[in-house]
């Protein structure tokens, strides 16, 4: 997947997680805490969905990379290289 | 088939704990003894009419769209939507002593006026308290813990605003006689006048159907009338349960809703009770107290609205003695104090109603004293005491009782039958174990001898145990 795709990925994860959001004004270079309600529970959710749907590990001192959309698709792009769009 | 976690009870706490499982694709099945789901909040028919059993009022209400507090936190790890729990708010509540009456509706800055207004000898003190309150994090699995009066004391000098505060926050909540644990103290003091009462138009089913429909479509397997006989460890770690007839089911981990006194008891092993008890020989692992706060509850169809007699009222918590009384009382119920609730008392959308009226009236219970009456005894003390209870009840509402159509009564002992709660206590046992940990591996509790209170907190008591120990 090219970092376009993760983004994509990464705002169904989060308007799952809270279908209340509106995300279109999401600004992907401030930190979601600062945009959104999210808490600890909800990162960890962050973390579980991108376990469940492409088996991605993300070890506990790495969460700090889900911090803005930006570092979030930076630190995935790596990891999900591999795996095809739309699966 | 082993699953990854057999979750005893389908409670609100099961269910919810159930939910996240399922959501992650851990095979999972809930064991349910009864024939229904729910435990002490559920529902059932008779006579043709829908009863409502446990749930007064969803407490922690939040308004339609809040993104922040409990019901928020709940229903995005659930993956719910508000609409999906029908929540109407509350019409209005009251405290109610000798000479004083504290209202109280969802709308906390009305409610800490009201206080100020009752006691203003009080306003300033009671005004610190909140902002003490506010600022406890009472929802830290690591907090110690406090006795409330402490507290309280420490902030107010008004015995009888004191024991105001409680009267609700205990009746919906505490496992302990006269005092609570203060972070439980803030979570029903939050829960209940900070964000407050409302309530599904078709009552708790409506949730717990949603919550079980959920469960069921995520792929988790859900077994009625499955009880479980024993707990199986092996070198202190679960391996799996027996049910009642003798199956064997194996599971990674399992998390028990039936109590902490009661968990333990089905474990195969041996035991020491903490505090002494006789007869011990050998300990493997301590027995904790189990609670003792009951209570019965009456529960009255009315041919009319209890608006069209002058009651519209959500909620009453009432005392009539001069000090408030919370503990279990020396005689079968205890008359002076109670909770009146009338279920028709709620905004419900469009100006829609019940069609019959209700009003349910709730007195603290002996446990022993009902536990131990032979069936002979036992109909007729129901209705008798059922009659004191209304009679204690009109001081404070309308006489409805020439407009009953119906009556039905529960005590400890229909608790006891439908939580598996030694002497039916209602909020389980007096000490929390906030972490859920057992002493034995992969073994965890939730639900209400955890600790989170309410319905809301229930299911934050699945959820989060499940998430700390079963999701990592």
């Amino acid at each position: 997947m090219a970092p376009p795709e993760i983004r994509q990925v990464v705002l169904d994860i989060l308007e799952r997680i809270a279908p209340d959001e509106d995300l279109t004004d999401l600004d992907d270079s401030v930190a979601f805490r600062d945009q959104m309600e999210l808490d600890s529970m909800d990162f960890l959710d962050i973390v579980m969905e991108l376990r469940k749907q492409y088996r991605v590990q993300i070890p506990e001192d790495e969460y700090e990379n889900l911090i803005t959309m930006d570092s979030t698709v930076d630190y995935l792009t790596p990891k999900l290289a591999d795996v095809p769009a739309g699966v | 088939m082993r699953y990854h976690t057999v979750i005893i009870g389908a409670g609100m706490s099961g269910l919810a704990a159930g939910i996240r499982l399922a959501y992650y694709e851990k095979p999972v099945c809930i064991l349910e003894r009864h024939t229904t789901i729910g435990g002490l909040n559920s529902f059932y028919r008779l006579r043709g009419r829908n009863y409502d059993v446990g749930l007064h009022a969803v407490t922690n209400y939040a308004e339609p769209g809040t993104r922040t507090g409990p019901l928020a936190k709940l229903l995005k790890q659930l993956r719910l939507r508000w609409d999906d729990f029908d929540l109407s708010p509350q019409n209005g509540s009251s405290v109610v002593f000798p000479g004083y009456r504290i209202p109280f509706a969802n709308d906390f800055a009305a409610f800490v006026e009201n206080v100020c207004d009752v006691f203003p000898q009080q306003a300033d003190r009671f005004r610190k308290l909140v902002i003490h309150i506010n600022d406890y994090d009472e929802t830290s699995l690591s907090n110690e813990p406090a006795s409330a009066r402490q507290v309280l004391s420490e902030f107010l000098s008004d015995r009888t605003l004191i024991d105001m505060l409680f009267c609700p926050l205990m009746f919906y909540g505490s496992a302990t006689p006269h005092d609570m644990d203060f972070s439980q103290f803030c979570i029903m003091f939050k829960s209940i006048f900070e964000e407050g009462f409302a309530r599904p138009f078709k009552g708790v089913r409506q949730i717990l159907k949603k919550l079980t429909r959920h469960y069921k479509e995520l792929g988790g397997e859900l077994k009625l009338r499955h009880g479980v006989r024993e707990i199986m460890v092996e070198d202190g770690r679960t391996t799996g349960v027996i049910l009642d007839d003798g199956t064997e089911i194996e599971a990674e981990h399992v998390l028990s809703s039936a109590g902490h006194v009661e968990t333990l008891r089905l474990v195969n092993g041996e035991w020491k009770m903490e505090n002494g008890a006789e007869g011990v020989l050998h300990a493997q692992y301590s027995i904790p107290p189990s609670g003792e706060i009951s209570f019965n509850e009456a529960i009255f169809v009315l041919d009319c609205q209890p608006r069209e007699l002058g009651h519209d009222e959500t909620i009453v918590f009432y005392n009539d003695a001069q000090q408030f009384h919370y503990e279990p009382p020396t005689e079968p119920l205890d008359l002076r104090s109670g909770i009146i609730c009338s279920p028709n008392n709620f905004r419900y959308a469009d100006g829609e109603q019940l069609d019959e009226g209700y009003i349910r009236i709730t007195s603290l219970a002996d446990p022993d004293y009902w536990m131990s009456l032979p069936d002979d005894e036992y109909y007729p003390a129901k209705e008798e005491w059922g009659r004191r209870m209304v009679e204690s009840a009109i001081q404070h509402i309308p006489d409805f009782r020439d407009h009953i159509i119906d009556t039905d009564i529960f005590t400890p002992r229909t608790i006891k039958k439908f939580t598996g709660h030694l002497k039916g206590a209602v909020y389980g046992a007096p000490r929390k174990v906030l972490d859920g940990t057992t002493g034995i591996d992969n073994l965890f509790l939730c639900g209400t001898d955890q600790g989170f209170l309410g319905i809301i907190g229930a299911m934050l008591s699945g959820i989060t145990m499940a998430n700390n120990h079963l999701l990592r």
